[in-house]
């Protein structure tokens, strides 16, 4: 059995007298796409943000390939090889779709403490990005600028940009929100394809794609994790129909 | 140092520190529910005492005064509301800043032309003028102890306001979701115009009480301004309550700071240069407050924190 | 639309022409006014750094253009007073040379902007506006009562400080050192906006998250930002003490942060050439319609409303339209 690449131990977090995880602890696997599914309000941000470093837990532990970094920094936890994509794009949408993913190649390289040189000129930095853009498929809007993109699109920058930090392991809150039928099934295609270069942390509302491309299921309810497993065992749980997937089975 | 003059400075700060509350209140609600920030709140503070000087100067009453301030601050509020400050709302600061600004020179250079360059004066009334004898023999200025109590009437009553009536609710809900007023019913450019020239009123009369200790002149203002500033900051932007405790310690720290560092250096040094070095600090204690409170708690003493 | 490189070529020829026409024509004024647009222009180019790149709306500049002019108003006071600034721990002289006193000048704005931008850069927003404010009016009050270098009343310098090779008392001759200064400055400005620091600044401006998800520094970036501006914000101080020969606790007075910042947004927050074109007509409007009304002030007012409310971003917005790709 492969070591986990990401795991959380017991990750507890209280907002005030309100438990919004309680005692979490899950895997992630190298090659897999591991899915938190629940309802609205059950935590999901919360715990992405926990595992990602903007909320620091009251209790439990976060560990990237065996190591500790729950007391670390986004900033840290970027470089060691965890990438995020957010729920709501976290781009600089005045630039080019290129200079969004140079900029990741710059924060790779960890020195943007350089003041005279163009950036854009840069062969190195230039390459890095043009062969994320390539292996996501934009290469053709490399000059748009992000507002210009749609949804879809600039979830896939975001992602272009991901891979130029080598990424260990994916964060992603909500891929398929605003994307509609044919960009959900595109978006489900890529992703199928990105968890060869390192495993998915999924969070997603969008059932058929959860369904079509997790290898592992929690669902997450108040806080809590109430079932985890296969998607079979996910769909005939009955604590899952009856807390939250409904008539959905 | 004696005890007589130190309850004389308490006192003044206390009068300084409401009249700051009059001015920051508004401030501090105009940002609190519309978010914005509005340099031009001087310019309303200098329109009340002017409309005061001319009011009283017409008809000798200094209660038709304050009201003829109270009334022209609050109508050129709603003007500049109605005209300028509502395609504001949806910019970013800096234009925010930039066309507040704008108007500080429009209606700073507006009232020299009408009014000329000279100070006003504003009389004191004869009925409050003198001074009172307070326990422990001190003599102390009758008008200014009207200041203090009217300021801290008008900060209880505008506490009533905030927490009792309709339009209190209305701002409230403003400040935290102004999607939720929407959809209540509430006619949100309404309110707005409502609140804008209610925190023009309080500067206006700010102004004009303000006015009969010192001279009504054009740049009045934005000294008051800049302190009003400081006082929501470290109270905390959008806090009535962080507005009354901010406006009370920047005026005990004005008052107090300059006597008693003078005396801490005496303690060390000379007294000559002990004043010199004394004052100069002094002269920055209020901004030094505010640098260290927002070091400290970097979203002010009662602000809501990002 | 004017394409932005013919714009800024029509500005750096006016920066040139004028002056030739008014040596031509015996009109040293217009050369000590544009002298005058000059050195706002610098000061501008240096917010521009922290504001346009960096998204700092600073209004507490007034604090760099200040020390500027005091560093060059206080080195001038102890060379023509021949006395020392002090001799313990050791001795330090005053100086007439133009040179070091911007050595000076660069050193104390590096240090004070690394200092109140590592305090004020702890808040955002409002607060962040509003504490640089204070750290403007805390050096403004602490000039004024600082009795030693003149208090309110500033210090004067008899003779403006000197340049090897240069004459500086021919204001041809200092408007030339000023110009220079001001290309180096755009020059610098450029090139950092094109460079990989400035890539992360832009990108921290635009989404503080982003920077942080890809490993960078954002408060770290902002503040060498905050530095470098306020470090030429600095020498533009000094340049304005030396066409004055005069100092004063104007210099740190909001108003003065408040004029900057205009010189920026009339011409264009983050255009390479706004705070130029900010600058240029900024002194335009004071002198030709200083002349005709006493109260200019009415029509600038109006003027800087319409640039706001119209939202184009300045005159190089309104002129040139968005800003092309730098790619």
């Amino acid at each position: 059995m492969p070591e986990a690449v990401l795991s959380t131990r017991g990750l507890t977090k209280y907002f005030g007298a309100v438990v919004a995880s309680e005692n979490i602890s899950l895997e992630l696997k190298l090659g897999e796409i591991h899915a938190i599914i629940g309802p609205n309000g059950a935590g999901k941000s919360t715990l992405i943000s926990q595992i990602c470093g903007n909320i620091r837990p009251d209790l439990g532990s976060v560990f990237l390939k065996g190591a500790d970094i729950t007391k670390t920094s986004v900033r840290f936890r970027s470089r060691a090889g965890l990438a995020r994509s957010f729920q709501i794009s976290a781009l600089a949408m005045e630039d080019t779709v290129l200079q969004n993913v140079v900029l990741g190649a710059l924060g790779a390289s960890g020195q943007p403490w350089r003041f005279f040189n163009s950036v854009m000129s840069d062969a190195h930095l230039k390459g890095t990005a043009l062969s994320a853009l390539e292996s996501v498929g934009l290469t053709s809007v490399a000059h748009k600028r992000a507002f210009e993109l749609s949804h879809g699109q600039r979830r896939q920058l975001e992602i272009a940009i991901a891979l130029t930090l080598k990424p260990k392991a994916f964060m992603m809150d909500e891929p398929m929100a605003g994307l509609g039928a044919e960009g959900s099934s595109r978006m489900t295609r890529f992703l199928n394809g990105l968890r060869e270069k390192a495993p998915i942390l999924l969070v997603e509302h969008d059932m058929d794609a959860v369904f079509a491309l997790a290898d592992r299921i929690s669902v997450l309810v108040y806080g809590k994790i109430i079932a985890s497993g296969s998607v079979s065992e996910i769909r005939k749980d009955q604590r899952v129909r009856e807390a939250y997937l409904g008539d959905y089975c | 140092m004696s005890i007589v003059l130190i309850a004389e400075q308490i006192l003044n700060g206390l009068q300084f520190g409401v009249m700051l509350f009059l001015m920051a209140a508004g401030l501090t609600l105009i940002f609190g529910v519309m978010g914005l920030i509005n340099l031009a709140h001087g310019s309303l503070y200098m329109i009340g005492a002017f409309a005061a000087a001319a009011v009283a100067s017409f008809t000798g009453s200094f209660i038709l005064a304050l009201i003829g301030a109270l009334t022209a601050a609050a109508i050129a509020g709603a003007m500049v509301e109605l005209l300028v400050i509502r395609r504001l709302y949806s910019k970013d600061h800096l234009d925010q800043v930039l066309a507040t600004f704008a108007l500080i020179l429009i209606f700073s250079e507006g009232t020299r032309w009408v009014f000329g360059s000279f100070p006003l004066f504003l009389d004191i009334p004869r009925y409050l003028s003198g001074s009172v004898e307070l326990p422990g023999s001190i003599q102390y200025p009758r008008y200014r102890l009207v200041l203090i109590a009217a300021g801290l009437l008008i900060a209880a009553g505008l506490g009533l306001l905030i927490t009792k009536t309709r339009l209190g609710i209305q701002i409230r809900a403003g400040e935290n979701d102004r999607e939720m007023i929407a959809a209540l019913g509430v006619d949100i450019s309404r309110l707005y115009t409502l609140v804008f020239a209610l925190g023009s009123a309080l500067a206006g009369l700010a102004g004009a009480l303000v006015g009969a200790i010192q001279s009504v002149q054009v740049g009045m203002g934005e000294p008051v301004l800049i302190l009003a500033f400081v006082v929501i900051v470290i109270g905390g932007i959008g806090s009535i309550k962080g507005a009354l405790i901010g406006a009370l310690l920047v005026g005990m720290t004005d008052t107090l700071g300059d006597i008693f560092l003078v005396e801490l250096l005496k303690l060390f040094t000379d007294p000559s240069t002990a004043t010199s070095i004394g004052s100069s600090i002094a002269s920055m204690a209020i901004y030094l407050l505010m640098g260290a409170v927002l070091v400290w708690r970097p979203s002010g003493l009662f602000g809501a924190s990002p | 639309m004017i394409n932005e490189k013919y714009f800024n070529s029509v500005i750096v020829l006016l920066l040139l022409l004028v002056p030739a026409w008014a040596t031509a024509s015996d009109e040293p004024f217009t050369i000590t006014l544009i002298t005058r647009a000059v050195v706002f222009s610098l000061a501008a180019v240096g917010l521009n750094i922290a504001l346009g790149l960096g998204g700092l709306v600073s209004l507490g500049h007034a604090v760099f253009f200040g020390l500027g002019g005091y560093a060059m108003g206080i080195l001038a006071f102890h060379a023509q007073t021949y006395s020392a600034l002090f001799e313990w721990p050791f001795l330090i002289e005053g100086t007439k040379s133009m040179p070091l006193i911007w050595l000076v000048a660069l050193i104390f704005c590096s240090i004070a902007a690394s200092l109140i931008g590592f305090l004020s850069l702890r808040t955002s927003g409002v607060y962040f506006i509003m504490i640089t404010l204070a750290f403007g009016q805390m050096f403004y009050f602490f000039s004024i009562s600082w009795p030693k270098y003149g208090g309110e009343d500033g210090l004067s310098i008899y003779v403006r400080n000197g340049f090897p090779g240069l004459n500086t008392l021919i204001p041809l001759h200092y408007y030339g050192l000023c110009l220079v200064m001001l290309f180096l400055a755009l020059w610098f400005s450029a090139r950092l906006k094109k460079s990989p620091f400035g890539l992360a600044l832009n990108a921290a401006r635009q989404s503080p998250e982003r920077v942080e998800t890809v490993g960078l520094n954002g408060k770290r970036l902002k503040l060498i930002a905050f530095v470098i501006s306020g470090a030429i914000t600095g020498l533009a101080g000094a340049l304005f003490a030396d066409l004055n020969r005069f100092v004063s606790p104007t210099m740190f007075s909001w108003q003065t942060s408040g004029e900057i910042m205009i010189f920026v947004i009339i011409g264009g927050v983050g255009r390479l050439f706004g705070p130029v074109t900010g600058a240029l007509v900024f002194v335009s409007l004071e002198h030709f319609l200083g002349g005709i009304n006493d109260y200019w002030h009415v029509y600038l007012g109006l003027f800087l409303l319409g640039i706001v409310l119209l939202g184009k971003g300045g005159l190089v917005g309104i002129l040139c339209g968005k800003e092309k790709i730098n790619a």
